[in-house]
């Protein structure tokens, strides 16, 4: 394994020369057979796991209009070559988004085409052997199905289908991820990703009721399976006490106390988070909604509002209604589910909330698109409101707000490197290599504008880039969450002004690179 | 003799292309799809679809995004082919609609446009390292099967004429099964079998991007799943399994 404990940073988008074969051993550990089993999967690897794959192969195809047409469809132009982080941060080839592609399209045009059947060689169509399947396991967990190459491609063919389909059928031969398939399991059994059963749930958010109550002299709270409250509040339970989630979580917290509403979160669906998107897995993504929606009948709520979290955003806002709908036991008068940030600024155009913008004046601000929010999603009424909303909302509670390059935000935001399922540190290197189209933007805002801090909305993105933004020369406190600044510059009725300082951090320049 | 086989074979190329294409497109619009995809920010209504795609298939919007070397040789090499196949609509109606002779002398030169396109296509899979690294055997063949149809049909315009008259004879002899004499003039063969070739391999090939654009998830769909409940029948299926409405488990 190469040595990439610091890595140092290039010219931006500068193209990698190829590199064939050089992230062939990254892949992350394989699922042990309880955690397989626990989902219905084959404890491990079927002996006769070429037809297995086949079949389930087929079933995808005949139950996927996306992966049909993306099969078919590309003419390798090469217009995604250059697009995808993890090609620019290794160099090898086959993290081209078309390379990464063709790794299952080659298995189906062997054997579901006329070409591939007969002509094998001239289309370049091949067997499923075992080198194959190590490839599979490699190269599609080295892709965070960011969708950034979708975007690019002419037919829109999205590689996040495609890698979604490769683990699906990975799974179903015995050969799952154990890094989602293990939390996967966690929820089903307890609620959340971490494991985090409801008594230690309720036993944290006392404490941090206490934390919020000294800092600020006002009992904000943050109430647990309170039946009969308006606000269903489902999070990732990254918040529920990682830095920085669990500042963003003090955020909603002040802003619901702010609006005056009631709200609960739910010990029974206490993640938003949905990993059974990373491996493709309809019927567990559904089976993980389907938690979301008992939670809100028996609660009694009438709205459900999402937390900072990029897939689960993405799973809230595409597939929930799909999966576990029709909601209409909700008031139709709010969209379901809601972002959290369309809450907020929902409050502030309105003028409901007291804001201090000068709490963050010791921080210049840039802000990080999630790649699930941005080309997965939507925010407001209008196409783009993912991007317009975070940003006036960092704008009406920062002075200090610097936008990244135009060609690595938005749309064309880059991944911080450790989605799709893997932020796990068995893919430590993958990670580090993929996020240095991010950091290389990051540092040239830092070094250009004076910018201290980046904020983002997604659980994923804040603990990848407290954990890699070190190894690039940042301090791994300089990853906020956008309602830990909302946090800051809120003023609640009958706060005690003097208490209430932002963090004493000053305004020390990001990176030493 | 000649004329017999190619008679032939144009009935059944022509065969091949349609049955191909009725069945991959009817594959297309069969496969379900389950969950909305679009790749945002994606219009919210049918007609910001439209505009979409209409942006995506005649303008190459995203390609655009992606990479102008590679926007500007695809868009000429498709743009001129469109203007080279239009034009050769006036050998196969009698007489010739009015637009077509409109188009003639545009349609005359998109032939050097097209083969210009192409060239600078193939150009870039031998110079990008990385296209080279993703160019297989039949992408390749591919462009050079483009680039002979295009070279033959250049020779007969502009080096050797080829007895068009007798050629659009034949052509309208197929349409109208009542079989002409095809002139025996070898570059004109080379022409005709090499889009016949053309003709076959569509169903079977990368050309289906042409009819799969329209089916893509990722540029085809609305972004309103919070405003319209989207049901495929896969989800219908599950939602029927459901013990009563709202009682789910």
């Amino acid at each position: 394994m190469a040595d990439f404990d610091t890595i140092q940073i290039n010219t931006l988008f500068e193209i990698p020369v190829l590199n064939p074969g050089v992230m062939k051993d990254s892949s992350p550990f394989v699922a042990a057979p309880e955690h397989q089993e626990a989902l219905g999967f084959p404890g491990e690897l079927v002996d006769d796991w070429q037809a297995r794959a086949i079949e389930k192969f087929a079933e995808l195809l005949k139950n996927s209009r996306a992966l049909q047409v993306y099969m078919d469809g590309c003419v390798k132009c090469g217009a995604c070559t250059d697009k995808c982080h993890y090609f620019l941060g290794t160099g090898d080839p086959k993290n081209m988004p078309v390379a990464r592609q063709d790794l299952l399209r080659k298995i189906y045009r062997r054997y579901f085409t006329f070409a591939g059947k007969y002509f094998p060689k001239l289309v370049g169509a091949e067997d499923l052997t075992k080198e194959v399947l190590d490839d599979w396991y490699s190269y599609f967990h080295q892709c965070s199905q960011c969708r950034r190459c979708s975007v690019y491609c002419p037919y829109g063919i999205d590689t996040a289908e495609i890698s979604m389909a490769a683990r699906e059928i990975m799974d179903h031969i015995g050969k799952g991820q154990k890094y989602c398939n293990e939390i996967i399991g966690k929820v089903h059994k307890i609620g959340n990703n971490l494991g985090l059963p409801e008594k230690a749930l309720i036993n944290t958010l006392e404490d941090l009721e206490e934390d919020i109550e000294d800092e600020t002299g006002v009992a904000v709270r943050i109430p647990v399976n309170e039946k009969g409250a308006d606000i269903l509040l489902v999070t990732p339970s990254a918040d529920f006490f990682a830095e920085p989630h669990i500042d963003g979580l003090i955020g909603y917290a002040k802003v619901f106390h702010a609006a005056g509403v009631s709200w609960t979160v739910s010990s029974y669906a206490s993640e938003a988070a949905n990993f059974a998107m990373f491996i493709g897995s309809q019927e567990q993504m559904k089976m993980l909604t389907d938690r979301i929606r008992k939670a809100a009948e028996d609660l009694g709520v009438k709205r459900i509002i999402f937390g900072e979290c990029g897939h689960a955003w993405r799973v809230a806002y595409n597939f929930m209604n799909t999966l576990s709908g029709p909601f209409d036991f909700l008031d139709p008068n709010y969209p379901v589910p809601q972002h959290i940030c369309e809450f907020t600024w929902d409050l502030i155009q309105k003028g409901e909330l007291n804001l201090d913008k000068s709490k963050n004046d010791h921080m210049t601000l840039t802000f990080h698109d999630s790649c699930n929010v941005a080309r997965g999603s939507r925010m407001g009424d209008t196409p783009g409101g993912q991007f317009e909303i975070p940003r006036a909302i960092i704008r009406a509670v920062c002075n200090n707000f610097v936008d990244m390059a135009a060609d690595t935000i938005g749309e064309a935001t880059f991944c911080c490197g450790g989605g799709g399922g893997l932020l796990t540190d068995d893919l430590m290197e993958i990670r580090t290599k993929g996020a240095s189209p991010r950091m290389t933007a990051l540092q040239e805002v830092v070094e250009e504008h004076g910018v201290t801090h980046m904020a983002a909305i997604c659980a994923i993105c804040k603990t990848q880039f407290a954990k890699i933004m070190p190894k690039y020369g940042i301090g791994m406190d300089r990853i906020v969450s956008l309602h830990q600044l909302v946090s800051n510059a809120i003023i609640l009725d009958g706060q005690d002004e003097s208490e209430s300082e932002a963090d004493d951090e000053t305004a020390e320049h990001v990176a030493t690179a | 003799m000649l004329s017999t086989i190619f008679a032939i074979l144009f009935y059944l190329a022509t065969t091949v292309l349609i049955v191909g294409l009725v069945y991959r497109i009817q594959l297309y619009a069969r496969t379900p799809a389950p969950l909305k995809i679009p790749t945002t920010p994606a219009p919210v209504t049918a007609q910001g679809v439209v505009l979409r795609m209409f942006r995506e298939v005649v303008f190459f919007e995203s390609l655009f995004k992606a990479n102008k070397w590679t926007w500007l040789f695809g868009w000429v090499f498709h743009a001129a082919l469109l203007l080279v196949v239009l034009r050769h609509l006036r050998y196969f109606t009698e007489p010739v609609w009015l637009w077509v002779t409109w188009i003639q002398p545009f349609g005359k030169y998109a032939g050097f446009a097209m083969l210009a396109g192409l060239i600078a296509l193939w150009g870039r899979r031998f110079l990008v390292e990385r296209i080279r690294y993703i160019s297989g055997p039949s992408d390749h063949l591919m462009l050079m099967l483009l680039i002979g149809i295009a070279v033959s049909g250049l020779m007969m315009k502009y080096v050797a004429h080829t007895d068009i008259v007798s050629l659009k004879a034949f052509v309208l002899g197929l349409l109208h099964f009542n079989w002409q004499p095809l002139p025996a003039d070898p570059v004109l063969l080379v022409h005709l079998s090499l889009v016949l070739v053309l003709m076959f391999i569509f169903p079977v090939s990368k050309l289906l991007h042409a009819p799969g654009v329209f089916f893509s998830p990722g540029r085809n769909q609305v972004d309103n799943p919070r405003e319209k409940r989207h049901l495929a029948p896969w989800a219908a299926a599950l939602d029927a399994s459901r013990s009563k409405p709202g009682a789910n488990s």
